[in-house]
């Protein structure tokens, strides 16, 4: 095809003078429109190649020896054997990579493959590199381990109790070896407005671990090159810090190190730190010469985990009359695992993230996560923070109870507002709670249900807040933290080079309506190139929630630069000001007379002969000086909240103690909605996992350390059968640090799903289940107990006329 | 038969499979289950592997039209029969309906589940092209997706049999 022929091509895919016209009537020309993904057709028609699609001439492929034992001290290991087998090109065992990791540099206390101790059952010890996986399975049967089995915890209250026998050596001659952190913060007169309280809830709550689950399980590649560079793809959310790693550990030049990161299927947390495989890929390819290649087995996923923390929760709330909320007394046990992972942060977020959307005169959280033998916790979606949200929002229905105050009332009693300060001092500006419970209550038909649905069915509320991105990365430095580079073609094609990750949640497609937004070209004309650590810019990963917000607007700080060249050289060609001239719909038009115009393309040919080449960069760095002036303030501290109700109704069998969940309307406050589709699919997703959690999943482990059903069929998550009716209600408060306004979606509706169920639970039937998650033999003793105390007396029948008998008994 | 625990001496069958209307002769180890088949000797890389023992559906591919979990059939079994893939699954001028559809409503976030979700999506739509809603979550029950909450997948679903009724892609049905 000629230029010519393209310039008409893409004149006739351009907009038409009407819309144009309506074009400058409106705000945005793409953001907030209901637009397709950039990588939609790719996934759906099965050629978007993922890291275990990725096969090299000449690859080998690798397995992992793990341990058996939940804790041992490793005497010796002998792979003689396993090398002489046919197909096996090289193993390597922990003295061979001796350097500890950790996403965290002040707390790197794990090895590529285990030194001297094994602490859960599936901890590595050793890596087999062959031909293929069979033989490479043979061999890891030949590998003789000689260990010395040491006692072992899997509860973390009976860890705390034993100092004497350390999981971990004790960081200060003095301490207890099985703390992994203490955190007690205290804000305002805590015991004092207790006592004052004209009631207390006071309960303790339990979440029972949960593992990510995502479909695709965690796989690398290594391949170590002839000019001494290591290239590794990787299903990492965090490109940038497992290049750092990967260099630390293995001792290389960072610059001789590239990560690629493929589409993602799936991570929700369980990818945002190195992991042994990766290590092993990159050294074994190291060793052999040629890629190699680690594809975890399912049961692997489940072992390596850093899933969410099993928490035990106590919890004294006071308010006051009015049902304003005096004090929350928080005392919180972490059961970490065997590592350290994201632990400091995980046990500053089961404290720091649950003073909002509520104002508390006072509050004080004392949180201790444990080390046990069991696979390490770490983040999963809504990162420490979905265990106590579950604490205190049953608590705050216990207080409207109490106080016969409408749930949804007594929330609104305790708004946060806007422009204001949490009480550990949190800066937050845009709050669009207030909204997001309107939204809930009115959709649902609240009023008519609450307390009003016949016996075995409810309706319950619940709030929260979450973070877009925190102010401070994960190694102290000052730099941007995401950056964007652009590139423009002469056709008018403009590339996007990115660190940031797409791991489904459409962070690329976010880029493209940007650069559609700002620069004017229709969104089939942007290209995005993102995390592939040896051409885009470094952004800090997919964690947090942080990417809408950072890379966002250092995509719109890029592509303001371009646009603001690409005006100067058509304003100059019409004799008129920069600010007459419009870039939208693939053309350049003149705003007072949208007759006039030239495509797109033209009007970048005309400022790359004018001002030479066209790219930027653009970058995006958080404020540094809002967070609360204390020990930990920074922990927590975002640019932006997002703000989230839910209101879940629920039909409770009374035989069988069955929870069925029929729908949950999700009211939240993302800011502005880039994509609306994107972001309704967060939502749903995001109250999908939070479902799956309250009642059916549970990450447990056998007494020997095993893990009770590391399957997809065992470890329950919902089929299209099991999940509810899911409504999304967009709420957009337009925040002034994000993107347009955008905040985060990712992470926020996850929070409220558990306590909207729990509270249902109890509007339904009447019984508070503080232990997650809410299954038939737990609801149904639950039933038992409360039909044991109504037969006694002690209670009236739930929302039936008494003398009527409920006896939802044994046999009824 | 040659002892299938030494790799050395894996025994080889030459099958011959029909794969989205190609046959092709292979010689493949014979423990092999067409899942590996398909991803490892034919490159076909559309269906996943996401727990390799018959649990998430994300291998899903359709053997004469039924779907079938490809991660626990042994690849003798699909000899003789018509194997589809997500790569099979389209014309080759245009997306099926079922792929724009998803395109559109945002069906796959990750798409680690969507071929074989759409696999199942397409036996359904072959035998029913006016699905309730039920019949959609039933149809689905055996693909586990974890990103969407499923919500967006009915809806890609409804829009595809409406266009498959009217004999329209879904951009057009949807007018954008
Ligand atoms: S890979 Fe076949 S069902 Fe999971
Ligand atoms: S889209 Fe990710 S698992 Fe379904």
């Amino acid at each position: 095809m000629k230029l010519e022929d393209f310039r008409e091509k893409q004149i006739a895919g351009a907009a038409s003078d009407e819309e144009l016209h309506e074009a400058l009537e409106r705000e945005f020309q793409v953001i907030g429109r209901r637009l397709r993904r950039t990588d939609g057709l790719a996934k759906s028609s099965g050629r978007a190649i993922f890291t275990d699609d990725i096969s090299l001439p000449g690859m080998l492929h690798a397995k992992i020896l793990r341990s058996p034992h939940p804790h041992a001290r490793i005497l010796g290991i002998d792979v003689s054997k396993a090398l002489e087998l046919d197909g096996v090109h090289a193993i390597v065992t922990g003295s061979d990579v001796p350097e500890t990791y950790g996403i965290l540099p002040w707390a790197r206390d794990e090895y590529a493959l285990c030194i001297d101790k094994v602490r859960y059952v599936g901890d590595g010890v050793a890596a087999v590199a062959a031909v293929d996986e069979e033989s490479a399975n043979e061999a890891l049967d030949l590998i003789e381990v000689e260990y010395e089995v040491l006692p072992y915890f899997l509860d973390a209250e009976e860890a705390l109790a034993h100092p004497e026998m350390p999981i971990h050596e004790p960081k200060k001659p003095d301490a207890n070896g099985n703390i992994s952190k203490h955190v007690r913060l205290e804000f305002g007169e805590v015991d004092k407005l207790l006592e004052d309280s004209e009631v207390i809830a006071e309960a303790e709550y339990y979440f029972e671990g949960t593992t990510h689950t995502a479909i695709e399980p965690h796989c690398a590649i290594g391949w170590f090159d002839t000019s001494g560079k290591l290239t590794v793809w990787s299903t990492t959310q965090v490109p940038h810090y497992l290049h750092r790693e990967l260099a630390r550990v293995l001792d290389l030049d960072v610059a001789k190190v590239r990560v690629i990161q493929p589409p993602i299927g799936g991570a929700f947390g369980g990818k945002s730190e190195p992991f042994d495989l990766e290590f092993c890929v990159a050294k074994l390819a190291m060793i052999t010469g040629r890629p190699v290649k680690i594809l975890y087995t399912r049961e692997e996923v489940f072992y390596a985990h850093r899933g969410r923390h099993p928490m035990l929760m106590r919890y004294r709330t006071g308010a006051d009359k009015n049902g304003r909320i005096q004090a929350v007394d928080a005392s919180t046990i972490l059961d970490g695992g065997g590592y350290e992972s994201f632990g400091l942060v995980t046990t500053y977020y089961s404290g720091q993230l649950i003073t909002a959307p509520y104002t508390m005169e006072s509050y004080r959280f004392d949180s201790t996560r444990v080390y046990t033998n069991k696979p390490c916790s770490g983040p999963k979606r809504g990162h420490g923070s979905v265990q106590p949200r579950f604490a205190i929002e049953v608590q705050l229905d216990r207080l409207a109870e109490a106080l016969d105050i409408d749930p949804i009332e007594l929330r609104r009693r305790n708004l946060l507002g806007s422009d204001t300060r949490t009480v550990n001092e949190f800066l937050v500006r845009s709050n669009g709670f207030l909204e997001c419970l309107g939204a809930v209550e009115h959709a649902s038909d609240w009023k008519d249900k609450y307390r009003q649905l016949p016996y075995g069915r409810g309706v319950g509320v619940a709030g929260s807040c979450y973070i877009s991105g925190t102010n401070y990365p994960i190694y102290p430095n000052e730099m941007p933290q995401s950056a964007v580079q652009l590139q423009v073609d002469r056709s008018g094609r403009v590339a996007v080079f990115c660190g940031a990750s797409e791991i489904g949640q459409g962070s690329d497609s976010m880029l493209a309506y940007i650069v559609s937004e700002e620069l004017g070209v229709p969104l089939d004309y942007v290209r995005i190139l993102a995390a592939d650590t040896d051409f885009t810019p470094v952004d800090l990963g997919a964690y947090s929630s942080r990417i809408t917000l950072m890379c966002g607007n250092a995509c719109i700080d890029a592509a303001g630069k371009i646009k603001k060249l690409v005006k100067q050289a058509v304003a100059d060609g019409w004799d008129c000001k920069p600010k007459q001239v419009a870039l939208a719909g693939g053309w350049a038009f003149d705003v007072k007379d949208t007759g006039r115009k030239m495509p797109i393309s033209e009007a970048f040919n005309l400022a790359e002969a004018k001002f030479g080449t066209l790219g930027a960069t653009g970058s995006y760095n958080t404020p540094k000086d809002i967070h609360g002036d204390y020990r930990g303030g920074t922990i927590g501290s975002s640019p932006a909240y997002s703000f989230t109700a839910h209101v879940a109704e629920v039909e409770v069998d009374r035989d069988t103690g069955f929870v069925d969940v029929r729908k949950i309307w999700i009211g939240h406050d993302c800011g502005r909605a880039l994509n609306p589709v994107l972001v309704e699919g967060q939502m749903e997703g995001s109250a999908y996992m939070g479902f799956a959690e309250a009642v059916m999943e549970q990450h447990i482990f056998k007494e020997t350390g095993l893990h009770n059903a590391p399957s997809l069929l065992d470890y329950k998550i919902p089929t299209s059968l099991d999940t509810p009716e899911l409504e999304s209600l967009i709420v957009e408060s337009v925040d002034p640090e994000g993107p347009y306004g955008a905040k985060e979606a990712g992470e926020g509706p996850l929070h409220p799903s558990i306590p909207a169920i729990a509270n249902a639970i109890y509007d339904a039937v009447g019984v508070r289940i503080d232990r997650l998650p809410f299954t038939p033999p737990r609801v149904w003793m639950a039933l038992q107990l409360r039909a044991d105390r109504e037969k006694a007396g002690a209670l009236a029948p739930w929302k039936r006329e008494s003398g009527r008998t409920p006896l939802p008994a044994a046999g009824d | 038969m040659a002892s299938l625990d030494r790799p050395g001496e894996l025994l080889i069958e030459a099958i011959r499979l029909t794969v989205n209307g190609d046959t092709h002769d292979l010689g493949v180890p014979s423990h092999y289950t067409l899942l590996e088949a398909l991803r490892y000797v034919l490159g076909l890389t559309g269906p996943k592997q996401g727990c390799d023992k018959g649990d998430c559906g994300a291998c899903t591919v359709l053997l004469d039209g039924v779907p079938t979990l490809s991660c626990i059939l042994p690849v003798q079994e699909a000899i003789g029969k018509e194997v589809t893939t997500i790569e099979g699954l389209a014309a080759p001028d245009a997306p099926h309906a079922l792929q724009d559809a998803f395109d559109l409503t945002g069906g796959a976030q990750c798409g680690f589940c969507t071929s074989g979700i759409l696999m199942s999506a397409a036996a359904l739509l072959a035998a029913n092209r006016s699905p309730t809603r039920l019949e959609i979550r039933e149809a689905l029950a055996g693909n586990l997706c974890r990103c969407t909450g499923y919500t967006k997948i009915y809806e890609a679903i409804e829009l595809a049999a409406a266009a498959l009724r009217e004999e329209r892609m879904p951009a057009e049905l949807k007018g954008s």
